[in-house]
């Protein structure tokens, strides 16, 4: 390798880290005997950075170098940043040489644009077919697919790719071309189109002849940038909603928006990247998955945006106390399962115990149900004493909020117990 | 009180539950066999480990429990936290006595204490499989040293020889002073004599393969550079990469 491929990392990896999308999940790839690689269901995070997020793929550009402008985007041809680009080669051998050594799970590979989008997606589809079919590299690809690229092209990448993903970036369309003006949802969705026609053909091939060849097996994914619009909650969860039903959409991402280029006035001015509403979409997200919540349940006309003091649950439960309270000793699971405090790991422990005897309190508590939130809507065994009607949703809410006090602290919480709410 | 003295091997352990059964006294304590008694023994008994009735046990504890459970045991085994074999213990009686399995159970004390204290071990072998970091020597070996809190490793040892099965590799327990090799066939345990060739795991320049420095810095290059300084938060990081993994993680060097 040449001396300069230190700065060519340094260089691609800044401008590939604002993607989120770690996940490396999904597929399974049984190691073929004697060669490198394998993907196992659950993907795997080898290290974590300082600002705590996974470190799972070697997340890396091909370059940064792009003939668009998008508002948003650090690597807009408008900047005045440092440029790099990688040989084919080098990918693959530093993919492989990070993989042999446990540093990462496998590849995710995206591009600026160079000369045209095919031009583009013609060089991230010789990396990933030659680790595939020279190298014999079974660990996992994720590989964006550049928009605009041909069917051809995604049709490749697809067959050497685990997962492929385009980014809807902004969730309307008028914000998205106010932002990036040479791109629309069009551009977005034909190739989403074009991976989940790969996907459900291969299946369906797959279900005659075993032998024949996987598409994408993890599915595509896709990412929205969050507050460089002023699009709220709702539109947002509603664009996921929609994009969960298509058969191969896994996972919606939401980045909150970084602010980088400060002097493009189309941006807000933000201080900071909006991070606890990133966490409370995920949190809504996680809800609309495995919680079986709907998009309506969690924001409306009325609450257009999510709570950023509670997490979305509780938001719920504190708007609706005629769900509670709920018998943890009869409830079924999907009505556990919106208990604020108890999650999906809880409330199958709570269905797989109850039928050996009661559970209490105690019982919840080592379960791992965080009681600070669920004793206000629960009853078990022991009577219910302080649920949400006895006390009131803004009580509650009051005291899940409040600051805990440090131990300095001790003459206000004295002043709480003599005069009792 | 009943105290029972054994080996502190797992088959002894099992031995130790067909001989409680045949006497029909349980103990209250078990101890290895040249640890402290406790005060007031009533009654003494010394277990001599015998593969043919651990072996039994073991067949009737696999009669009965799932598969899963099955492997929480052997997970507990693994943890070596003090009073693991005794709930080892609890927890097959407690079974083999009822009609039905309890290892559903959650509200049994022992049955959640097995399960949770499985779970942590089963973390520790995913955080084995998360952070070894292998250095390629010049011999083409990847040499990779760990020292996880519970004796893990062996839960590992399949991920590497899975997914590493053209490259020969070592991955080796510095606190319990064994590892593993594979030649490319097969997977050996092994000892090294680690305190005069590399007391701190990591390989001294000159033994190392040729690109090896160079991987290195790429790595820690591409780790420094994903940071995204506007969030650094390293509460966080420490919750999920615990501190005692960083001496031997490349990219912490
Ligand atoms: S096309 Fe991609 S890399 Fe290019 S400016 Fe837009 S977002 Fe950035």
């Amino acid at each position: 390798m040449k001396a300069d491929i230190l700065e060519k990392m340094k260089v691609l990896a800044e401008s590939a880290k604002y993607d989120v999308s770690c996940a490396s999940s999904g597929t399974t790839r049984k190691n073929q005997p004697g060669t490198l690689g394998s993907a196992h269901g659950w993907g795997i995070c080898h290290s974590f950075t300082e600002d705590g997020r996974c470190v799972s793929l070697l997340k890396i550009m091909l370059t940064n170098y792009c003939i668009y402008d998008c508002a948003y985007c650090i690597n807009r041809r408008s900047n005045d940043i440092r440029r790099a680009t990688f040989t084919p080669d080098e990918l693959v051998e530093l993919t492989i040489e990070f993989y042999r050594r446990n540093y990462i799970e496998g590849l995710f590979l995206s591009s600026g644009v160079i000369k045209n989008p095919d031009y583009t997606m013609e060089r991230m589809v010789r990396v990933v077919k030659e680790l595939r079919t020279i190298h014999r590299y079974n660990g996992y690809i994720h590989m964006k697919s550049i928009p605009g690229a041909s069917e051809e092209l995604v049709r490749q990448a697809g067959l050497y790719a685990d997962r492929l993903s385009v980014n809807i970036e902004i969730p309307t369309e008028p914000n998205l071309k106010m932002l990036a003006p040479e791109k629309n949802h069009q551009s977005v969705f034909k190739p989403m189109l074009h991976i989940q026609q790969g996907v459900l053909q291969s299946n369906e091939e797959r279900r005659k002849f075993r032998s024949a060849p996987r598409f994408a097996p993890a599915g595509q994914s896709t990412q929205m940038i969050i507050g460089a619009t002023d699009d709220n909650d709702k539109t947002i969860l509603n664009t996921t909603a929609a994009l969960y039903t298509r058969p191969s959409m896994k996972r919606v991402y939401y980045s909150g928006f970084i602010p980088v280029n400060t002097y493009d006035n189309r941006l807000p001015a933000l201080k900071q990247a909006p991070l606890v509403r990133e966490n409370r979409l995920y949190q809504a997200d996680w809800l609309l998955r495995f919680y079986e919540f709907k998009v309506d349940e969690i924001v409306d006309d009325r609450f257009p945006n999510l709570d950023l003091e509670i997490d979305p649950k509780l938001s719920w439960a504190l708007r609706h106390p005629e769900a509670f309270p709920v018998d943890v000793n009869k409830a079924d699971y999907a009505m556990l399962l919106r208990i604020p405090g108890l999650g999906v790991k809880s409330a199958k422990l709570i269905v797989s115990s109850r039928r050996f005897g009661r559970i209490t309190a105690t019982t919840l508590k080592k379960m791992g149900v965080v009681m600070k939130k669920a004793q206000y809507f629960i009853t078990c065994n022991e009577l219910a004493f302080n649920t949400v009607h006895e006390t009131s949703p803004e009580y509650i809410r009051k005291k899940l909020t409040e600051k805990k006090m440090k131990k300095g602290d001790a003459p206000l919480n004295q002043l709480s117990i003599i005069f009792p709410e | 009180m009943i105290v029972f003295r054994y080996d502190k091997t797992f088959d002894g352990l099992l031995t130790a539950v067909f001989d409680a059964y045949v006497r029909k006294t349980f103990p209250d304590k078990l101890l290895g066999e040249g640890e402290l008694a406790p005060l007031f023994v009533e009654e003494s008994y010394l277990v001599t480990t015998q593969a043919e009735r651990a072996d039994r046990v073991w067949k009737s504890v696999q009669k009965k429990l799932s598969k899963t459970s099955c492997n929480m045991i052997t997970h507990v085994w693994l943890s070596e936290e003090e009073g693991s074999d005794e709930l080892i213990f609890r927890y097959i009686r407690k079974n083999l006595d009822s009609k039905h399995s309890i290892e559903m159970n959650f509200a049994d004390p022992d049955v959640l204490q097995l399960n949770q204290l499985a779970k942590k071990v089963g973390r520790e072998a995913e955080h084995i499989r998360q952070f070894v970091r292998f250095q390629k020597a010049a011999d083409d070996i990847f040499f990779a040293p760990i020292s996880p809190i519970y004796n893990a490793l062996p839960l590992s040892v399949e991920f590497f020889a899975d997914r590493f099965a053209d490259q020969k590799w070592i991955v080796y327990d510095m606190k319990r002073n064994y590892g593993y090799y594979y030649d490319l066939k097969n997977v050996t345990e092994i000892a090294l004599d680690m305190d005069e060739n590399m007391p701190d795991g990591k390989l001294d320049e000159k033994l190392m393969a040729e690109d090896e420095k160079l991987f290195q810095s790429l790595w820690k290059t591409y780790f420094k550079a994903l940071t995204i300084k506007e969030r650094i938060n390293p509460k966080l990081q420490r919750q999920h990469m615990p501190q005692r993994f960083w001496k031997y993680l490349t990219e912490k060097q």
